[in-house]
């Protein structure tokens, strides 16, 4: 039974379509489930939102925000979910987070990219698909 | 004097910033060379710029991780004094630059950076990506059509790369690539030879060759001024990113302090005044550097790279760095500005553009940053100076009370007095002035309510205030004003 589940998110649809699956795969036994929803900042990102919202402190305020709708969404359903927020190169730091915890899965949204942009660009689904020690679920 | 955190923060991650570092002075390598040439001096003047500095910081600077060297937006500034007065007075400049950033972190004035409002920051970054484009095209003029394929060629190593190789830089690729085209197929196009002179040597201490008067300083002071500003604002600004990628704090008045010495140290070495790099940073972080090492590792790199491989590097095509340059240019550039303009305010957009305008025009981010901030000031004292004055009788009439909604100060006690009825009827015999909701900020506050109670008492009207708050009741006290109406 998967009761501890961490979702690997970007806060794309994409990602927010991976809930809606675990909330379907979990759903008879869902109040004894805690999703832990985890987002890792990389350099560009930092740039990006320290130019947008001023400096450090700002920035991380407001990614907790943006991601507060899917804490509650998931919440609304009867879950238990908090939020982490990572900072690193995206795929790097979410192997070496989740292995360090105890989790019965790991679930993460595929961009859905084709074949060749996948061969080119290699994918976070896929790194994480091959180096992380738990069950892996990549949502397509 | 080795505390466990200065041992932390030098040998913490020997690894990660040995190898970060290696990879920041090859990417440094061409940068440092494009801007002398912006600022038109040597390369040699750039590269021992980001040798010495980056070698300083890594001792003494507050944000381990962060890279430092010479800069665009600092090349930009110089290029009116260099032209007009040479090199040595760009030394001397560079030298007073860095005693003015750390008299600024001595007295911890680096908290007031954020007095600079986040729309004169974008407008800045992006005024710097258009200055360091325009100032590439230069190398397009007498050189036919050859150098737009090479430029192109080179853009398309450096974007298409990556896909192949992440850990090597791309523009160091690229500039080898077309150097080795450039010269193996004979191409008669401009080169950083013919730009200024390598010499391959170490820098040496000179004190800067001037006249030692008032008439240098005159000369020097508004350039310096200038370069202390912007080159705080992106230090600044750099480490507010690194902190935010490596989730950690800085010491950002040590950070102005470190960014002065550096100068000091670059300008008596033969450099040209420099800052923090957002590009170079962020190459640092993402290829694993975190300590002070990473920029002590980039700046001996460098110097060797320069001693042992100078007359290679003569040969690499203006063209090729114009690449380079654009590159930079695009990436500095903060795209979601001009995607988010129609989203955010309208006096941020126009702050925004007005700083980018400005500096287009004046060819100085310093203008720009001042053109903002000066903006900026005006819009939210037109803001605040907004006041909402309700009123109603009472007691059939006779009594009449004003609650006054905003803050009293001298943008906004006109509107305030002008929302007051002075030509009452004579049934009205009080009146009532509720501040609960306002506060009192200035002598013109001050002022407004006496001349309020002064025009009643000439009809016979009683006036009372009530309702003020504690700060504004002090100012009152102090500044005397109306006896009576303290209390309450």
């Amino acid at each position: 039974m998967f009761t501890k589940i961490l979702l690997a998110s970007d806060g794309s649809d994409h990602s927010n379509r991976a809930i809606d699956e675990a909330l379907k795969m979990v759903d008879p036994y869902k109040d004894q489930v805690h999703i832990e929803v985890v987002y890792a900042v990389d350099g560009d990102q930092s740039k990006k939102d320290v130019l947008q919202y001023g400096d450090s402190d700002t920035a991380s305020l407001k990614r907790k925000e943006k991601f507060q709708s899917t804490i509650e969404y998931i919440e609304d359903k009867g879950l238990g979910a908090e939020i982490t927020i990572l900072h690193g190169q995206p795929a790097e730091t979410l192997i070496e987070y989740a292995n360090e915890g105890d989790y019965d899965c790991v679930l993460v949204g595929s961009r859905g990219r084709n074949k060749f942009q996948t061969l080119i660009l290699g994918s976070v689904s896929h790194k994480l698909v091959k180096y992380v020690n738990h069950p892996v679920i990549v949502v397509k | 004097m080795l505390t466990s955190s200065m041992k932390q923060q030098w040998f913490g991650n020997i690894r990660g910033d040995v190898l970060s570092g290696i990879v920041v002075a090859l990417a440094l390598i061409p940068e440092a060379i494009a801007f002398s040439i912006i600022a038109g001096v040597d390369p040699m003047v750039g590269l021992y710029a980001s040798f010495c500095i980056a070698v300083t910081i890594a001792f003494v600077g507050g944000r381990p991780g962060m890279i430092s060297a010479a800069t665009g937006a600092m090349a930009l500034l110089m290029v009116t004094l260099v032209a007009e007065h040479g090199l040595e007075y760009l030394l001397a400049t560079t030298i007073l630059t860095g005693i003015l950033q750390f008299i600024l972190g001595v007295f911890k004035l680096a908290r007031f950076m954020k007095f600079i409002p986040k729309s004169v920051m974008v407008g800045f970054v992006n005024a710097l990506a258009i200055m360091i484009f325009t100032s590439q095209l230069q190398h397009f003029e007498n050189e036919g059509w050859i150098v737009y394929v090479l430029v192109a060629a080179t853009l398309g190593i450096i974007y298409l790369f990556p896909y192949i190789n992440k850990t090597i830089p791309s523009t160091l690729v690229a500039i080898i690539v077309m150097s080795i085209v450039v010269v193996s197929m004979g191409i008669d196009v401009r080169n950083v030879g013919s730009m200024g002179e390598l010499t391959q040597t170490l820098p040496i201490f000179a004190l800067p060759d001037i006249p030692l008067n008032f008439e240098t300083l005159a000369i020097i002071f508004p350039y310096a001024a200038a370069l202390t500003i912007v080159g705080l604002l992106e230090s600044l600004l750099t480490a507010s990113i690194v902190d935010d990628f490596t989730d950690t704090e800085s010491d950002k008045n040590q950070e102005s302090r470190g960014q002065g010495i550096a100068n000091v140290v670059s300008g008596f070495f033969g450099g040209m005044a420099g800052c923090a790099m957002i590009g170079q940073s962020v190459i640092n972080v993402k290829s694993g550097g975190r300590g002070r090492l990473s920029a002590l590792v980039a700046g001996v790199t460098l110097m060797f790279l320069i001693i042992a491989l100078g007359n290679i590097v003569v040969q690499i095509p203006m063209a090729a760095l114009a690449g380079v340059m654009i590159m930079v240019s695009i990436s500095t550039f903060d795209w979601g500005s001009i995607r988010n303009l129609h989203k955010v305010p309208a006096t941020d957009a126009s702050v925004m553009i007005v700083t980018v305008l400005t500096v287009v025009i004046t060819h100085n981010l310093a203008y720009g940053v001042l053109a903002g901030v000066v903006l900026s000031m005006i819009f939210f004292a037109v803001k605040i100076s907004k006041v909402r004055v309700l009123s109603l009788y009472m007691n059939e009439g006779q009594k009449r009370i004003y609650y006054v909604q905003g803050q009293l100060f001298f943008a906004s006690v006109t509107e305030f007095q002008e929302a007051i009825e002075f030509n009452e009827s004579d049934l009205v015999k009080e009146v009532v002035i509720d501040l609960s909701e306002s506060h009192l900020w200035d002598d013109s506050a001050i002022g407004a309510l006496d001349s309020v109670e002064a025009k009643f008492e000439q009809k016979g009207i009683d006036v009372t205030f009530i309702g003020l708050n504690g700060e504004s009741q002090r100012l009152l006290n102090k500044l005397g004003g109306v006896s009576k109406s303290s209390g309450h």
